[in-house]
């Protein structure tokens, strides 16, 4: 106990006055770690399922969507901002282009894999209660394959989570601001607050997801129960 | 198409020397290569023990959540003071540079070798350990005749995961005083120099995709004909 609270009290391990005394420029960060991250995957979601659908009506276009997406996904992220930094600058815009390409693989993959994985039976009774294709999309595919693109999207938000930080080289980053400055000024606090902080997005986001994962899909659950 | 003239240019004249590319190229896979020797080292054994006696379950799933959880640009950070507090009690000659950048790397490289070893020997089909029981393996033999070589396609995905991962964070190193090909992104920021940013993106892209590809090819070659198609379907799973 005395060596934790030595620990805490020492000046060069973490300093929580100095924490104390930036709690708005640590609410204000995280704000902006968990705007950029929507965007990213907001933005990722709605491409992802355009490019699934073509996928999925046409697939011989599935392999190169996959094939593209994955080489967005091999390079890594500093070298992906590098490449936008000469014709976005230093901006959000930058940001956000690097982030959304990073979701993509994950997403595709999932919605993709979430409506192949829908018993047969499920798309053959629809068929012949009379749903056209378009209906049988919104109203029964997508639905039941919620499951499989939610698990998807809690990836690609952790991953954005930590990918955000990243971002703090180039613009904002969100807590990724404090373990950029804490790096350039040799400062401890900041370096261990900006990496629990990006941990605990993570976990929460995380946690956030599988609520809303149960709250949309109740027949898992009930499925569940009867088992 | 100036600026490709120009990025041309740059290739042809900054190759050589301690601050050409090639040194870069060099120190990025020499740290890249280290670290992924030194977590598969570590994590391969104990994933495979772990798998072996089926114990540590909880533990494996806390390392997949944590894993994926933990920033990398934090984990370099944090990688720093830890090395300047092992320079300055004598044990590091130098706390900046190659140090965190290792310690980061090997970090990082941990996790998908050792869930992937671990879900790759638990993986096995029940039946083919019974049966090599019953021809009297046990204990250590067991693992390294037949579990082992059964969950190898499984390992080797877990490699190249770790792998691709380690040479893209190895970028990072820049920040903390190493060289790799981030100096060339780093120093392409400071300077506004776009050229440069761009010949450092354009190399390390190659390079983490060689690397994928390569690891791929290895992986491949792993497999036993007999056994390609039920293979490939587990390591699509563990992924």
């Amino acid at each position: 106990m005395t060596l934790l609270a030595q620990a805490a009290g020492d000046p060069r391990f973490f300093r929580w006055d100095w924490v104390w005394s930036h709690l708005d420029l640590i609410a204000q960060k995280v704000g902006e770690h968990l705007l950029l991250t929507g965007i990213a995957l907001g933005v990722g979601l709605a491409i992802s399922i355009a490019l699934a659908l073509i996928g999925l009506r046409f697939p011989k276009t599935y392999p190169p969507i996959t094939w593209v997406t994955g080489l967005l996904y091999t390079i890594p992220s500093l070298a992906l901002f590098a490449f936008l930094v000469p014709i976005t600058g230093f901006t959000t815009l930058t940001s956000e282009i690097g982030l959304v390409s990073y979701t993509l693989l994950i997403l595709v993959r999932n919605i993709v894999a979430g409506v192949q994985g829908i018993d047969p039976a499920v798309h053959e009774s629809a068929l012949g209660m009379g749903y056209g294709r378009r209906r049988l999309l919104f109203e029964i595919e997508l639905p039941l394959a919620l499951p499989v693109i939610l698990a998807g999207l809690r990836i690609a938000a952790v991953t954005t989570i930590g990918l955000v930080t990243v971002t703090a080289l180039i613009g904002k980053g969100g807590v990724g601001y404090f373990i950029l400055t804490g790096l350039n000024r040799f400062f401890d606090t900041e370096i261990v607050l900006g990496s629990v902080l990006s941990v605990l997005i993570a976990v929460a986001v995380d946690l956030t997801l599988v609520v809303l994962e149960r709250w949309l899909t109740p027949w898992t659950r009930q499925e569940r129960g009867a088992t | 198409m100036d600026f490709f003239a120009e990025l041309g240019r740059w290739f042809l004249e900054n190759w050589s020397g301690d601050h050409g590319w090639l040194i870069r190229l060099w120190e990025h896979v020499e740290i890249s290569g280290l670290a992924v020797i030194a977590a598969a080292a570590v994590a391969i054994p104990l994933g495979a023990w772990l798998g072996h006696t089926g114990r540590g379950g909880l533990a494996v799933i806390s390392v997949v959540n944590i894993g994926r959880a933990l920033p990398s640009f934090g984990i370099l950070a944090l990688a720093l003071p830890l090395t300047i507090w092992l320079h300055q009690v004598g044990l590091l000659s130098s706390g900046l540079g190659f140090a965190p950048t290792f310690v980061a790397l090997f970090a990082l490289g941990l996790p998908p070798v050792f869930t992937n070893t671990y879900a790759g020997v638990r993986g096995i089909d029940p039946e083919v350990v019974e049966a090599a029981r019953g021809m009297g393996f046990t204990g250590s033999r067991l693992l390294r005749d037949v579990e082992f070589p059964l969950a190898l396609p499984v390992i080797l995905t877990g490699v190249r995961v770790t792998a691709v991962q380690v040479v893209a964070t190895a970028t990072l190193g820049a920040l903390v005083g190493y060289g790799g090909l981030g100096r060339f992104i780093i120093d392409g920021f400071a300077t506004q120099n776009d050229v440069r940013i761009v010949a450092g993106a354009l190399l390390v892209a190659i390079l983490s995709i060689i690397t994928e590809v390569s690891f791929s090819l290895v992986e491949r070659c792993s497999l036993s004909p007999g056994i390609t198609v039920a293979r490939k379907a587990d390591a699509a799973i563990a992924r």
